[in-house]
């Protein structure tokens, strides 16, 4: 786990850039999270996956699998890959600031 | 009036808890078992057919003969189940009262929620061994295999025994070295996952086996449709693997009937229970156990197994209107073939990953964890006399506690850390 600045603001992430205490996370860091992958502006549909995924994240202890997004975030796969490129549900976890999804067993 | 138990499911985990608690209560309760048909399966001999080590007519019995007596089994198929009136309807309309439901209804395969996947050379080389026809469709098309690309997908999660494909890679090598050709074929396992298999220390194993087999490792991988006829696989990312034989582990979901009760599922028609009590977080009288659950474990007969002595129990106190027991713990343990006659042992829970060590007895075993053996194949062999004869009638499994145990297993730092957590 390393500390790094976010908005001025110290948070805990693992390796990955994952954050370690969700409650750390604030909308403002998610800009900087998202530029820091490639992503160059956060738009309206960007904001309804990663509010999904925070969402479920904080109801369910768990992070929503790509799968999960497709059918219930309102945004298809497809335009998934479009906005999160390669990895929708990593990214899209990392920019809402939670633990990285565990593809669970 | 006696109360009425009603268990929709006689699969794995039905069975055990109707048997358990005709054990416990006699005929202090009334027990209905229902089920859409009388032939229960041995799911984890689905992995031997396709290489003519397993006889997939012996894999099947009869529901009912599964069950103790004095419990009523019924075929039928449910429409939907009414916590608010505690019944469930049935297709055609008759309406089934009870007063603790317990949902074991497993996990159906959606192949056509992946575009293609039933289309063009579907059972032709387009194939899945998860069902007794499509693993018996594999051992015809397998026996005329003799060259080329032969991948296995594992489409999504969660599917039922989550290493049953990298069985399927690992078997697979052993019956083309044993018939000579395997030089002339390349294996490749394709996986939405990021690595072979999610915990850290199990994945190094599998992953170091994989390449000693030669078998390639496509992560990441989420298949968003099968071109069957010219035999090629595309991601959502536009990314393609080609194959000339396909081995589909295609997406799995809950039972219809889940999703046509609102509330009671999540989006993939899982239950949605208590992963401590298995109570539904929709209505304090309905449990559920197995893969029909929502819980972040894997989806295995191990699992339901151990999830039993905590269901029945809870089930007593709940007619006992004593307060529940949060005891399950997500213990899973499976016995992983790898081929040439041997297979390796794993057993986790929701804290603890596979960790090295000895089970099921603290360092003398005899069975060795996270490690290729000849007695762990014997172990996976044997347990199918078990699963009949002990694990469906609800005995107790000598020496194997419902509740993974620490002891045993070799813990390094880092899997302390986490255990501890």
């Amino acid at each position: 786990m390393t500390t790094t600045t976010l908005v001025d603001t110290p948070v805990e992430r693992d390796p990955e850039g994952f954050f370690v205490h969700p409650e750390q996370w604030t909308e403002a860091m998610a800009d900087e999270i998202a530029r820091e992958s490639g992503i160059a502006e956060l738009t309206d549909r960007h904001w309804q996956v990663i509010n999904f995924m925070r969402g479920t994240y904080l109801q369910n202890g768990t992070a929503p699998s790509i799968r999960t997004l497709g059918k219930a975030s309102g945004v298809p796969i497809k335009e998934l890959y479009q906005l999160f490129p390669k990895g929708p549900a990593k990214l899209a976890a990392k920019i809402a600031g939670i633990p990285k999804p565990r593809g669970c067993i | 009036m006696r109360p009425r138990i009603l268990i929709l499911g006689g699969g794995t985990g039905g069975t055990l808890a109707a048997n358990r608690l005709r054990k416990h209560y006699g005929d202090a309760v009334q027990i209905t078992v229902i089920d859409r048909d009388d032939r229960h399966v041995y799911q984890p001999g689905l992995l031997f057919v396709p290489f003519g080590l397993a006889d997939p007519a012996r894999l099947a019995r009869s529901r009912r003969a599964q069950l103790h007596d004095g419990i009523e089994f019924r075929v039928a198929e449910v429409e939907r189940i009414e916590t608010a009136d505690n019944r469930i309807e049935l297709a055609g309309g008759e309406m089934v009262p009870y007063d603790v439901l317990v949902i074991a209804s497993g996990a159906s395969l959606l192949p056509q929620e992946t575009e293609g996947l039933t289309g063009p050379g579907w059972q032709e080389r387009v194939f899945s061994f998860y069902t007794l026809e499509g693993a018996t469709a594999l051992r015809d098309a397998l026996r005329a295999f003799d060259h080329g690309r032969l991948v296995v997908n594992m489409v999504d999660m969660p599917v039922k025994c989550p290493v049953a494909p990298l069985e399927f890679c690992f078997l697979a090598d052993w019956h083309l070295k044993q018939r000579r050709i395997r030089d002339r074929v390349q294996i490749e396992y394709v996986t939405s996952l990021d690595g072979a298999f999610t915990k850290p220390t199990c994945n190094r194993e599998l992953s170091g086996l994989l390449a000693a087999r030669g078998i390639e490792v496509t992560t990441e991988f989420n298949t968003g449709q099968v071109d069957g006829a010219a035999g090629r696989l595309i991601s959502w990312d536009d990314r393609e693997v080609r194959f000339d034989l396909l081995v589909a582990v295609p997406l799995h979901g809950g039972s219809e009937f889940v999703g046509r009760s609102p509330g009671l599922g999540d989006e993939l028609g899982f239950v949605t229970v208590d992963r401590g009590t298995l109570q539904s977080t929709a209505a304090a009288n309905v449990f559920a156990l197995g893969d029909a659950t929502n819980v972040p474990t894997s989806k295995a007969g191990s699992v339901a197994h151990f999830q039993g002595e905590t269901l029945v129990g809870n089930i007593v106190r709940f007619l006992d209107r004593r307060e529940l027991d949060s005891s399950f713990d997500g213990h899973t343990n499976c016995f992983i073939e790898t081929g040439f006659h041997k297979a390796i042992l794993i057993d986790f829970n929701y804290d603890t990953e596979p960790l090295p060590g000895r089970f099921p007895e603290p360092r003398v075993g005899p069975l060795r964890l996270l490690e290729e053996s000849r007695l762990n194949h014997l172990g996976k062999l044997a347990f199918e006399w078990i699963y009949w004869h002990v694990l469906l009638p609800g005995r107790p499994m000598l020496g194997i506690t419902p509740q993974m145990q620490l002891a045993g297993k070799e813990l390094d730092a880092t899997s302390m850390e986490r255990s501890i957590r």
